[in-house]
């Protein structure tokens, strides 16, 4: 009896487990694993990597950890012993921890001709430029309209009166976008002047949210959350996306973005080939594949940045509701590392509390 | 001969019979809770790392922990305010939806943070319903209510996620009273309120103390409730860990806030263990129906609509607000915007089904479904399994077990990120770096439930006197027939509790998740995130109808799982 319920809790387990193990299909040559790791932003047509992995008889597996830093923790964890061949998704805001750590392979790409030397951060090619996108104030164009109100065209013009909490923001400790714009407030202010520049932000009734979700769907009132702020610290793309990914898409996009100088931080996005990889030949073809102009002409509407292929065409929505500010903010990488830590702290004393 | 008697003498030192029962739980901690921890600590607190405790912030240590403290002491006290009168409803009374009521309480505690955020902000939100209705009835401009980033939204959300966890512990326990005490009482000449304080309050002290600290455990290290309701002004030790781990990637002094944290919940443990460490006594259980009955009179029936309605208002109203969300259309009617566009719509749903991008990482919902029902049963037969061992072994108080029962309550303590990342280093050779199917992810969730499996297992056997087994032994049946017939009918109410907390955890948990997880196996929770995590009107609605089915697919576990015919329901 006892038996019994044994051997059937037993089977019922391996049963289990004989559901969950993967499908076994043998080809003639079985291909050749090989794992990219990256965050969960990440995104590209399944058509596109399909087509990859037919050429090279591979499989390619993607392991998607999270975050940006979350992702790049665990490269920098397990470099003894890594878990993947290539890594993509490490931003100019955390480059310089990534290649500190050495965690990649240096390889100069024939397909780095066409990039522009910008976005060429690293000259010893130990992570390659993949994307960039920049961080931008988005605002609702309906309500600016509705109050007659202009637009402010630079950072400067925001502690006006007129804008006084009509502002939303990110705490930069705890999101990506929310970082970008308090760089973005260095880079224009100088380390001496952005925290007297935030004092007066704050003065003027700034709202600071902790991610970039509740931002944009709560407190934006140009996304459906359709919240109390007008403006909201978000990507150059977003106007982009809402038009995009409407229900039924609008002729014009309902949001813009402020494209002053020095108003928008860009973020770069790299890839690099994991230190030790037993797959170095696949890794390398991987990288060069996804430099290549289909892979860039596909980035814009699966991660909605832009393509750092010259060659690489940009689709339609892309052109119309996409603004590019001429004049980015940007600092040097390993600025950016050595005191984002204090930064971000002295933000905080200064706007939280 | 010889040696199954030396292991029969084994068997009958109670120290001894512990460790037997304790074995395999503890090696499953062992090795997949200590070990990747304590791997991880070694690296990070490490001159190579950067680790020098002279020069840490200290600042970014105290204030989280003093806040930490204050919040989860506050939740708790409101958790139960609101728990004990609903344990009591549950046990005491048959009133019309009593199981319906009892199945939606249960679902806030399935629910990723990301959906409760959705779920009060499609109630209380500026443009929630109740900001709405009010702004439409007194013709307002703007939203009356602030309740977003307020500590306030903290505790509320607190309440929400966690009073299930009273109501479920306690009123399984008041149920099992024999209500025959009570009647000997009330024939003695007692009071209503000297019964109570004299016989059903201590009675039921080890289950309220027990669901007390896994509120506060849970709320001490609460996360996501934190970061997305209270906003960037709170931060509590978790969310510090995940600020310097994953943000500064400040790795040395994340260990150090997560060996404070597990401090703390050792601590924590330890004093509550004290508290509660009068012998339970032993009574012999009343039949679960007989102490239950319709309210009668006017002020005793007024009282039970009105918790049953208070409870409807707390637990279930974000739940229909954000379900009713995934229905509807709310755009403002402004010219530029084309139509107008509000109205019911099925959209959001029949847009699930599409890979409108041809995504690489689209999950179709069917399939995530599938997934977390999946890990949820392998959850489920972990957690009762080596639950059920431990449960025996706690049976009996030794030292051993003075030792081994706080070491047990760790994980709910351990920072998701810590584990996450400790897993990585520790479990990412083979034989699992060959697994396909990733088999951590269960192992994961069966840390975090298996302390909640035996703080309702514990006391439900604590509570079987030990005359009915020596009763029935002396009748003639063997060991293997008295647990059949004596313990299992009678521990099948507290195994279903269990198994629903163990569903219930697995099915929502989102932290340890996001690091165990493989494309190929993506969850309901991991399906919310990316649709979440994108900008658009639809993307947001498609999140909010993925929620609507995580929480259908949970009512409908629960509801099996309650369902379940297991023996000793209708042995009485």
């Amino acid at each position: 009896m006892k038996r019994t319920y044994l051997l059937l809790t037993l089977t019922l387990i391996l049963g289990l487990l004989a559901a969950c193990a993967p499908q076994s299909a043998s080809p003639s040559e079985s291909p050749r694993v090989l794992t990219v790791m990256t965050h969960d932003s990440f995104a590209a047509s399944e058509g596109l990597i399909a087509q990859f992995e037919a050429e090279h008889n591979v499989t390619v597996s993607f392991i998607r950890s999270g975050d940006t830093g979350s992702a790049l923790n665990q490269a920098i964890l397990s470099r003894e012993n890594p878990l993947a061949d290539v890594f993509y998704g490490v931003d100019n805001t955390f480059l310089t921890r990534a290649l500190q750590a050495g965690i990649f392979e240096s390889y100069s790409s024939p397909l780095l001709e066409v990039i522009p030397a910008e976005f060429i951060v690293d000259p010893q090619h130990y992570a390659l430029p993949v994307d960039y996108g920049d961080v931008c104030i988005n605002y609702d164009k309906a309500y600016f309209e509705e109050h007659d109100l202009a637009v402010p065209a630079s950072l400067e013009e925001l502690t006006q009166p007129e804008y006084a909490g009509l502002l939303v923001t990110e705490n930069p400790a705890t999101s990506s976008p929310g970082l970008a714009f308090l760089l973005a407030t260095i880079a224009n202010f100088g380390e001496e002047g952005y925290l007297d520049y935030w004092r007066d932000l704050a003065d003027n009734g700034l709202v600071v949210v902790g991610d970039w979700e509740t931002a944009y769907y709560t407190n934006f009132s140009g996304s459906s959350g359709q919240g109390p702020q007008p403006m909201v610290v978000s990507y150059g793309s977003s106007p982009a996306a809402e038009v995009y990914f409407a229900e039924t898409p609008p002729d014009e996009a309902p949001t813009a973005s402020i494209i002053g100088p020095n108003t928008c931080f860009r973020q770069i996005e790299f890839v690099g080939i994991l230190n030790g990889t037993p797959n170095r030949d696949l890794a390398e073809a991987f990288v060069d594949f996804m430099l290549s102009v289909p892979f860039q002409e596909d980035i814009p509407l699966q991660m909605f940045v832009f393509p750092v292929n010259t060659e690489a065409a940009l689709p339609k929505v892309f052109i119309d509701s996409v603004q590019v500010p001429d004049q980015p903010a940007t600092l040097a990488i390993d600025v950016i590392d050595a005191s984002r830590g204090d930064w971000i702290e002295a933000w905080m004393q200064t706007v939280l509390e | 001969m010889a040696l199954k008697s030396q292991l029969g003498s084994l068997f009958k030192n109670p120290t001894w019979r512990a460790a037997l029962f304790w074995l395999l739980p503890a090696a499953f901690l062992g090795y997949f809770f200590y070990q990747p921890l304590l791997a991880l600590f070694e690296l990070l607190i490490s001159p190579e790392w950067g680790f020098d405790l002279s020069t840490l912030n200290w600042r970014r240590v105290w204030s989280p922990l003093e806040f930490t403290i204050g919040q989860a002491s506050l939740s708790t006290l409101l958790t139960l305010i609101i728990g004990l009168p609903g344990a009591w409803l549950f046990a005491k009374f048959e009133f019309p939806g009593k199981q319906t009521l009892k199945m939606l309480t249960t679902l806030p505690f399935i629910l990723p943070t990301v959906v409760v955020a959705a779920g009060f902000n499609a109630l209380l939100g500026p443009r929630g319903w109740v900001n709405l209705g009010l702004m439409a009835l007194f013709d307002l401009n703007a939203p009356p209510i602030q309740f977003l980033n307020t500590f306030g939204a903290i505790l509320v959300a607190h309440v929400f996620y966690n009073t299930t966890i009273i109501i479920r512990v306690v009123s399984n326990a008041w149920t099992r009273q024999n209500i025959r005490l009570q009647h000997a009482a009330a024939v003695l000449g007692a009071t209503p309120w000297q019964t109570f304080k004299e016989v059903t309050f201590p009675l039921l002290r080890p289950s309220i103390l027990a669901a007390t600290l896994l509120v506060f455990l849970f709320n001490f290290t609460s996360f996501g409730v934190v970061l997305m309701l209270g906003g960037p002004q709170f931060s509590t030790l978790e969310v510090e860990i995940y600020i310097q781990a994953l943000h500064m990637l400040n790795l040395p002094l994340a260990a150090v806030l997560s060996i404070l944290q597990l401090l703390c919940t050792l601590v924590i443990t330890i004093g509550h263990n004290r508290l509660s460490g009068r012998r339970d006594r032993t009574l012999a259980p009343g039949s679960p129906e007989v102490g239950v009955r319709i309210p009668k009179r006017g002020l005793e029936r007024l009282v039970v609509i009105l918790l049953v309605v208070s409870l409807f208002a707390l637990l279930v109203s974000p739940l229909a607000a954000l379900a009713a969300r995934s229905f509807v259309k709310l755009e403002a009617d402004r010219g530029e915007r084309g139509e107008i566009q509000r109205g019911l719509t099925l959209d959001y749903y029949r847009e699930l089904g599409f890979n409108r991008r041809g995504s690489l990482f689209y999950v179709p919902p069917i399939a995530a479904a599938w997934n977390s029902l999946m890990f949820a049963g392998i959850t489920i037969l972990i957690t009762l399994f080596l639950g059920l061992l431990v449960a025996y072994g706690l049976r009996q108080r030794t030292a051993l077990n003075a030792i081994l029962d706080p070491l047990l309550m760790l994980p709910l303590g351990a920072s998701a990120i810590t584990l996450g990342l400790g897993f990585i280093i520790v479990f990412n050779r083979p034989p699992f770096s060959n697994f396909r199917f990733p088999i951590l992810l269960p192992i994961a969730h069966s840390l975090v439930a298996l302390p909640f499996v035996v703080r309702t297992l514990g006391p439900a056997l604590q509570s079987i006197p030990v005359s009915l087994r020596n009763a029935a032994r002396v009748l003639g049946a063997s060991p293997g027939r008295v647990w059949r017939e004596i313990d299992l009918p009678l521990l099948a109410p507290a195994i279903l509790v269990g198994g629903i907390f163990a569903l219930t955890i697995s099915l929502g948990e989102f932290g340890a998740t996001t690091f165990l997880t493989r494309p190929e196996y993506p969850t309901l929770p991991v399906a919310i995130f990316r649709y979440i995590s994108q900008p658009g009107a639809l993307n947001y609605g498609q999140a909010l109808a993925m929620s609507t089915i995580l929480m259908t697919v949970s009512a409908a576990g629960i509801l099996l799982i309650e369902h379940l015919h297991l023996p000793g329901k209708d042995l009485f």
